[in-house]
């Protein structure tokens, strides 16, 4: 697996770039599981929408963009699965049992204590997985600390708003400690919430041994009627890059901030990249991005990421190559700085040699499958990713459906985001416990937590293009500056656009891309919208309170020009 | 006015990369020797006979230095009308299209789209008529050629346009060499931190000319300020020598209230730092407090041989008046007290001796706490960590704010005699000039010379009166004539 792996990225870079995207955790880190590159993430997302777009059509017809929920078949799955119960029900240990006890792995034990299932959760590390303590979470309270640093020294900002502040300074141990008490708060918070539940929490490696058959720890075997992986992931470390831990390190030293370069040389310019580059200048660093596609933030929409690049990188003490490998990387040792070989991405022709007091690989993240026991149920992983089917059953090496194994989160390399995984579980619960359900995944949201803040859900517009020109309609752009927004003006932080991708022709929408003063937290409305199936034209009515950001959203379902002919948004109370 | 222009002339004359470009066009340069004008200046090459014209990088907003090319919206043999739209260039700021001035034909496009090229350089050529679209052609060849010579093009940047800029003398006497003197890159790399990067874009500076003190020998930003002149962002500590805390600040609180009379044409407003608003704070404050000056001289024979015998064991006068005035303290409580709220007195539980430091634009107190309790060469080493702690900004509160008496020792600059503003907060503050070789009359009129140092308290006179520094000074005086006592 490695090696296939090694060989997807030895040209790390492209997966590199494209890994921001399939990063897009609302956290900025990989959520749940570490993750899939994200090359591997972006191909997984598009294949997504298609799927989609034909379950739309065969399905739905023109309702549209939603989660397909068909509950005619509902009745029928329910009372198969009532049988089964009834004729074995003592033959299994559980109902479930969910391997891995990250984000995903919670979501999914939670909604199937809320079904009625017997659950168990098996965990070979801590509770919490990525997410919790080698991701998001930590990560966000390091950009805490990094935003208020922002605003305590822009003394431009500051002034203009009316105010003095004396000199600010940090304890770095201080902030530390602050992302590490995060972790362990929501890991216990975690922990109590399953076993509140009465979910039993099993510690060791978990393995699959055969069909509805799992061991964990030495040799404790159970059985359960249906076995979800959730295993998450790892930071990918391309070839020649020695990790030490100290000088060129991973996302999971980093957020333990055991130093603050002076300078550090940031290889891959994703979401985890992005937002570590936010903390290290506020807190002093100078950064290199070492991206190996033409353009920083490959991932993004191009207008946002070009407006991201204006404000996120170039004012700041950053410097950045593009189109270039890092192909070898030595850790500092015997006096010597740590230096960073880089190749051209194309020619592979030696470029550069960068001097740099720390490196941080950022290129991606790669599943975390190995020991699983998959070859036990003839299951063979695509670069280390376990195949599944648009409901998450997993895929055998003959193509077939492996009965009562599924797998979530970054294992599947779908979507390398915590609340994909948590979805993708609840998706699932659902299925077993007789729902069919279909999760769109161009109804997710991600989010990278830089100051100020992008995010975004559904296609970017050269994707929205694209398919606009395979499926035959129109595509239309409405923009919306933070500049207009009354809120965003008064707390002086006008910078920033929001972007919707829509079809003129039925109001659909298509994508919506953030760039702005809490733009995290802006995005759902929108994904709502997609998850449920809104139009443009029924929801630029509703109405937002003023003065928020949300106007900003607001202004943007507003600007948008749905043809006349589409259907008269609300049905008026006539009687008839 | 004058300092208006000055950033124009810095533009012109920074034209260095147009320069460069040129030379390495040498018989092209000779038709021009008017050298590279600017663009908003091109009007003015109208007199010279050109056939062949350059289309500079504009300046599109008064902050842009370089600017990428997002798109050319014309290509190589388009026919071009004045005020068409030529090509897409994105600023710090924004893209704009730029239009061209002239009527011709795009010849050749020297800087590609995604390109990146100083303001002012030239991104393309463009003919008056088809016939000259071979000769800007080859130019641009040759151009591209010189280019790439030079030692490893980094990124696609304009780095390679430049990086022969650097090099090339100002003046069209040059001779013509065909290859642009590209700066052959010393053998040692340069290496410079982002940072240090953008500044030397920013402020015109060579940087492969610098030598950098940072870590390996790399450029740091502030290698690049001290090289551009200008004062560095965030001020280094760079002295740390003792100096009062309001030495030559005559008391004149009218001075910063009064209504400025108008600035002098060319003056510049500098705002204060942190620190330096937290010592302006400070001085004004101290006008609420009454306060007094007692002074007199104190011979230092005795102390100047105790400091050559202790000075190897890393003992600083420094720490000897500290020790000594902590020493003195101990008899006079009272001097070591403070005026709380105007109405009682406050005794200090313990005797923390406040060292006003100089440090490069401001001015800090690192505190020796039971400066009455450690000896000498604690003392001494505590004074020593302290300094680097204040040097390296990593002073705590409580070692800068928790003194309860002050020394400033503005002696090794010559200065025999001063006073200093009594700190709020702080009962008194000694003063301390410089020792010097003064003719002195014993009781039996026998004359001697005697090193002489004039010492000065300022007190405040609520809780402090004149006899209570007397006898205080007179303590000090036997301590430090007596000097024994402070080995003990």
């Amino acid at each position: 697996m490695q090696s296939s792996l090694s060989l997807s990225f030895s040209q790390g870079s492209s997966a590199v770039a494209l890994a921001p995207r399939s990063r897009l955790s609302p956290d900025s880190l990989p959520l749940a599981s570490p993750a899939a590159p994200a090359s591997l993430r972006f191909c997984g997302l598009r294949r997504e929408a298609l799927g989609f777009s034909s379950l739309r059509k065969s399905g739905c017809g023109a309702s549209g963009s939603v989660l397909v929920a068909s509950q005619n078949r509902a009745p029928g799955r329910v009372s198969a699965s009532a049988s089964d119960n009834g004729s074995a029900p003592k033959s299994f240990d559980y109902d479930l049992v969910i391997i891995g006890a990250g984000v995903g792995g919670h979501g999914a034990a939670l909604n199937a204590v809320e079904m009625g299932l017997k659950t168990a959760i098996i965990e070979g590390d801590v509770v919490g997985g990525t997410c919790v303590n080698r991701g998001c979470v930590p990560s966000k309270a390091l950009l805490a600390v990094s935003g208020r640093m922002r605003e305590l020294q822009s003394d431009h900002h500051l002034k203009a708003l009316g105010l003095q502040v004396a000199a600010a300074g940090y304890d770095r141990q201080a902030v530390a400690d602050h992302a590490n008490n995060l972790a362990s708060k929501i890991r216990n918070n975690l922990t109590n919430s399953m076993k509140a539940l009465g979910v039993d929490i099993l510690t060791g490696v978990g393995t699959v041994l055969g069909p509805q058959k799992v061991k964990y720890g030495k040799d404790n075997v159970i059985t359960a009627k249906d076995i979800i992986i959730a295993t998450g992931s790892v930071p990918f470390v391309p070839r020649g890059i020695e990790v030490d831990g100290k000088t060129v390190i991973t996302s999971d030293h980093a957020l333990k901030l055991e130093s603050v370069p002076d300078w550090i040389a940031i290889v891959g310019s994703g979401y985890i990249g992005l937002e570590f580059s936010d903390v290290y200048t506020a807190l002093g660093s100078e950064v290199t991005f070492i991206e190996a596609l033409d353009q920083l933030m490959p991932g993004f929409d191009p207008e946002i990421g070009k407006l991201a690049q204006r404000v996120l990188i170039n004012p700041r003490k950053i410097d950045y190559h593009t189109g270039v490998f890092a192909s070898k990387i030595t850790p500092a040792k015997d006096g010597k700085p740590v230096t960073i070989e880089l190749i051209d991405a194309k020619t592979k022709e030696p470029k550069d040699t960068l001097e740099v007091d720390a490196a941080l690989i950022a290129t991606g993240r790669a599943p975390f499958t190995q020991g699983l026991g998959l070859e036990n149920v003839n299951v063979v992983t695509q670069r280390g990713f376990v195949p599944v089917d648009e409901r998450m059953r997993v895929i055998d090496a003959n193509g077939n459906l492996v009965p009562h194994l599924y797998c979530i989160g970054d294992a599947n390399g779908k979507m390398m985001l915590a609340h994909a995984a948590s979805a993708q579980g609840i998706s699932v619960v659902e299925q077993v416990t007789g729902k069919d359900h279909v999760l769109n995944h161009l109804s997710i949201p991600a989010a990278c937590f830089t100051h100020p803040e992008i995010s975004m859900v559904g296609l970017t517009e050269p994707q929205a293009r694209e398919k606009a020109e395979k499926e035959g309609f129109e595509v239309s752009v409405a923009k919306t500056s933070f500049k207009a927004n009354t809120k965003a003006l008064a707390e002086n932080e006008g910078e920033g656009l929001a972007k919707l991708i829509y079809r003129p022709d039925n109001g659909e929408i298509l994508g919506v891309h953030i760039f702005g003063l809490h733009a995290a937290d802006l995005i759902h409305e929108v994904s709502n919208a997609i998850a449920l199936g809104t139009r443009i034209h029924e929801i630029k009515y509703a109405v937002h309170a003023h003065p928020t950001l949300s106007e900003v959203v607001d202004e943007l379902f507003k600007s948008a020009k749905v043809h006349s002919q589409a259907p008269s948004p609300v049905s008026e109370p006539v009687a008839v | 006015m004058a300092s208006s222009l000055l950033p124009n002339a810095a533009t012109s004359a920074n034209a260095d990369p147009t320069l460069s470009f040129s030379s390495s066009l040498s018989p092209w340069t000779r038709r021009f020797p008017s050298s590279a004008p600017l663009p908003r200046r091109r009007r003015r090459s109208l007199s010279v006979q050109s056939k062949v014209r350059e289309i500079f990088m504009p300046a599109l907003s008064s902050t842009m230095t370089e600017g990428k090319i997002v798109s050319w919206v014309k290509s190589e043999g388009d026919v071009l009308s004045k005020g068409e739209s030529v090509v897409v260039v994105e600023s710090d700021k924004a893209d704009m299209d730029v239009e061209t001035f002239y009527d011709g034909i795009l010849a050749a496009i020297v800087v590609p789209a995604g390109e990146t090229a100083p303001v002012g350089a030239p991104i393309g050529l463009l003919a008056e008529t088809e016939d000259e679209i071979a000769e800007a052609k080859a130019k641009a060849k040759a151009a591209a050629n010189s280019g790439s010579a030079s030692p490893a093009p980094s990124a696609p940047k304009a780095e390679a346009a430049a990086a022969p800029a650097v090099t090339a003398t100002p003046a069209p006497a040059i001779p013509q060499p065909p290859p642009a003197p590209g700066p052959a890159k010393p053998s040692g790399k340069v290496v410079a931190t982002p940072f240090a990067k953008k500044l030397a874009k920013q402020h015109k500076v060579d940087i492969n000319k610098l030598v950098g003190t940072g870590p390996y020998g790399r450029i740091t930003p502030s290698d690049v300020e001290a090289a551009a002149g200008i004062k560095p962002s965030n001020p280094a500590f760079s002295v740390a020598e003792p100096a009062p805390v309001a030495a030559a600040a005559p008391p004149k609180p009218a001075a910063a209230a009064a209504a400025a009379p108008p600035p002098l044409p060319g003056s510049t407003v500098v705002p204060f730092t942190t620190m330096q608003a937290a010592v302006s704070k400070n001085m004004l404050e101290s006008l609420t407090v009454p306060t007094f000056r007692v002074g007199f001289p104190v011979s230092t024979d005795a102390l100047d041989a105790l400091y050559e015998k202790v000075k190897k064991k890393g003992v600083t006068m420094t720490a000897l008046l500290a020790k000594a005035a902590a020493m003195a303290l101990v008899q006079h409580p009272v001097v070591n007290a403070t005026c709380k709220d105007g109405k009682s007195f406050t005794y200090n539980s313990s005797i923390n001796i406040a060292v006003a430091v100089a440090i490069n634009g401001g001015l800090i107190t690192p505190v020796l706490q039971d400066a009455d309790k450690l000896d000498l060469y604690l003392l001494s080493q505590k004074w020593k960590e302290l300094v680097e702690k204040a040097r390296s900004k990593q002073l705590q509160p409580h070692e800068y704010n928790s003194g309860t008496f002050t020394l400033s020792n503005l002696g090794m600059f010559g200065v025999d005699r001063f006073d200093a503003i009594l700190p709020p907060g702080q009962g008194a503050i000694m003063a301390v000039g410089a020792s010097k070789p003064t003719v002195v009359a014993d009781a039996d009129g026998f004359f001697s010379v005697k090193s002489k140092m004039l010492v000065n308290v300022t007190a405040d006179h609520r809780i402090i009166y004149g006899a209570d520094l007397a006898a205080f000074l007179q303590t000090f005086l036997k301590i430090i004539e007596n000097p024994d006592s402070l080995t003990l």
